[in-house]
């Protein structure tokens, strides 16, 4: 190597072990205070996440008795009323993100196409639902689908139907409340990662002689999948922990999981079943986060930091 | 041609998705502007366009002492929680921004885990906990709780201030004689404090907003806005939740047209 570093390894011995020793003391120093820093933050996430939640799951292994025992899990699938309530989650889900991608994707591909300043415009409108408390726009559908709403007053003023429709309190007033709700969670990472897709690119494969139709779906859609993947395993998961338009919009009748959480623990007091749902309701969610991870090597939580 | 892409496709031939593009937007932005409007009208049938306008509901709204009282905790509740979360969370962001120390990730996914665990599940864990310590019904109880849900926003937001602002300005500072606090309050501190004022308000409005942990941890005196809106809802659409979401909305859009304000200074 050259001189000068020559020079700095000269002063061999101990005054160098002593040169190390006062470094990690003081490493050792820095990270303790950074430890510091961080410990009021996480000493309250432990105690009001891990704490309770690991409390629930120990609670969920015992049944009514106090005795040792898996009935609160068993019950999930013996009792049909447990599996009517997984089943409607999951088809809520699953209706709901595919709803969500159908109107997010051309969404985030005409705020990616647009002038920066137009963009930033549309942006506001999806910003800001977003930042509208849940109960408001669970509120505004329930006015607008309930059977003397506006769609259905609207409807029979103008002769198209003379029975109002049930668009409320039911699966379908739940399908429409939640895509709304959930629809920015999907918009959002989708639209900041067509962001990133390079325009070189899509020049390139027009400049070889591709059309429009074959430019898009050969180069920008698989460019976007990462994006688009993200967004869906996001609003996926949030969809199965739902309450608040459920059971509000659900009229009695959709009884999601989070709904049946809290019947099992307010009106029941059954605390082991209802931590029991609870943990299972973790394990999926963790489960579907922990693949998409996997697979795709990203984080499905940037939608909190892409507003 | 499309200036900004430079693709050789026309805005003419794009017409199509941009109708379809504000669709969605005005599917979106529609059930806001709806509320807003009809909050104004005179009847109790929720009618629209409203026939005639007034503004009785809001007069409902500021009249009723538990509307009133609700409105105040909430307001209290949130103000505690910005007053909390805010300095924790920035605390927090600085030391994750170093990156020095060990289980950083695993400490940044802690932090953050409120984001991913299912409300309901925190709900119920934090009622559960509570009951044990009696927190439940307290300002306290809320305020720690609502902290927990707006520290990962804090986080997030200070931390993308910090990760364009460069750490070696505060050694300058150091090695030229100034204390650690200093440093970070004379040299860092002026240059992210658009991102922590960023976050108070993202804080300020999560708490605000917040339904399903107030739900189970809030009640009697202290029972929130967001909750006594839900139980009114479970048993009658009453317009004056009309007044009460427009008031929402507004203060929604202020909040985030000052951290936007605040954001583009920065």
């Amino acid at each position: 190597m050259s001189a000068p570093s020559a020079l700095l390894r000269e002063p061999a011995g101990a005054g160098r072990d002593l040169n190390a020793q006062a470094l990690r003391a003081d490493a050792r120093r820095e990270s303790l205070r950074l430890l510091a820093l961080l410990s009021p933050s996480l000493f309250l996430v432990f105690a009001i996440i891990i704490v309770p939640i690991g409390w629930l799951f120990w609670l969920s292994l015992f049944d009514e008795a106090g005795a040792f025992s898996t009935s609160n899990y068993a019950r999930f699938f013996e009792q049909a009323s447990y599996i009517k309530t997984f089943v409607t989650t999951f088809k809520v889900a699953f209706i709901v993100t595919g709803a969500c991608v159908l109107l997010g994707y051309p969404l985030a591909y005409m705020l990616s196409q647009l002038p920066r300043r137009a963009a930033s415009i549309c942006l506001i409108f999806v910003i800001l639902p977003f930042w509208t408390s849940v109960l408001v726009r669970t509120y505004a559908w329930l006015v607008i689908l309930q059977r003397k709403g506006l769609i259905n007053s609207w409807l029979i003023d103008l002769g198209v139907i003379s029975q109002p429709l049930s668009l409320a309190n039911n699966l379908s007033g739940v399908v429409i409340g939640m895509t709304h709700i959930l629809l920015p969670f999907l918009v959002l990472p989708l639209y900041a990662s067509m962001k990133t897709i390079d325009t070189d690119c899509l020049r390139a494969g027009m400049n070889l002689g591709a059309g429009p139709v074959a430019t898009f779906r050969q180069i920008f859609f698989p460019l976007s999948l990462p994006g688009l993947a993200s967004g869906v395993v996001i609003v996926f998961v949030l969809c199965l922990g739902f309450f608040v338009t459920p059971a509000l919009m659900g009229g009695g009748k959709v009884i999601m999981w989070a709904m049946r959480m809290e019947q099992t623990t307010s009106l029941y007091s059954n605390w082991g079943a209802g931590a029991a749902l609870g943990v299972v309701l973790l394990v999926v969610t963790l489960a579907l986060l922990g693949l998409f991870q996997w697979l795709l090597g990203a984080r499905a939580t940037g939608v909190w930091s892409s507003r | 041609m499309s200036a900004d892409i430079g693709l050789p496709i026309s805005h003419r031939q794009r017409l199509w998705l941009y109708a379809l593009g504000g669709l969605v937007l005005l599917f979106l932005i529609a059930p806001s502007v709806i509320i807003v409007i009809m909050s104004f009208s005179d009847s109790t049938l929720l009618q629209f366009p409203p026939q005639q306008w007034s503004l009785r509901w809001y007069e409902t709204y500021f009249q009723s002492v538990e509307w009133r009282d609700a409105t105040i905790v909430s307001v209290k509740v949130a103000v505690m929680t910005v007053l909390v979360a805010t300095p924790l969370g920035t605390a927090a962001a600085y030391a994750i921004n170093r990156g020095t120390l060990r289980f950083n990730g695993t400490i940044n996914a802690l932090l953050t885990a409120s984001l991913i665990i299912p409300v309901i599940l925190i709900g119920i864990g934090t009622f559960f906990l509570y009951a044990r310590i009696d927190l439940n019904n307290t300002l306290t109880g809320l305020v720690i709780a609502h902290t927990v849900q707006a520290l990962p926003l804090v986080v997030l937001t200070v931390l993308s201030g910090l990760r364009s602002y460069d750490m070696n300005q505060e050694r300058v500072a150091r090695s030229l004689g100034a204390g650690r606090i200093a440093a970070f309050w004379q040299v860092t501190m002026p240059q992210i404090r658009f991102s922590i004022v960023s976050g108070g308000l993202f804080a300020f409005i999560t708490s605000f907003d917040e339904v399903v942990v107030s739900l189970f941890i809030s009640g009697g005196e202290t029972t929130t806005l967001t909750r006594r809106m839900f139980n009114a809802l479970r048993d009658q659409i009453d317009p004056t939740i009309a007044a009460i979401s427009t008031c929402l909305i507004v203060l929604s859009v202020l909040l985030l047209s000052v951290a936007q304000i605040f954001g583009r200074r920065h």
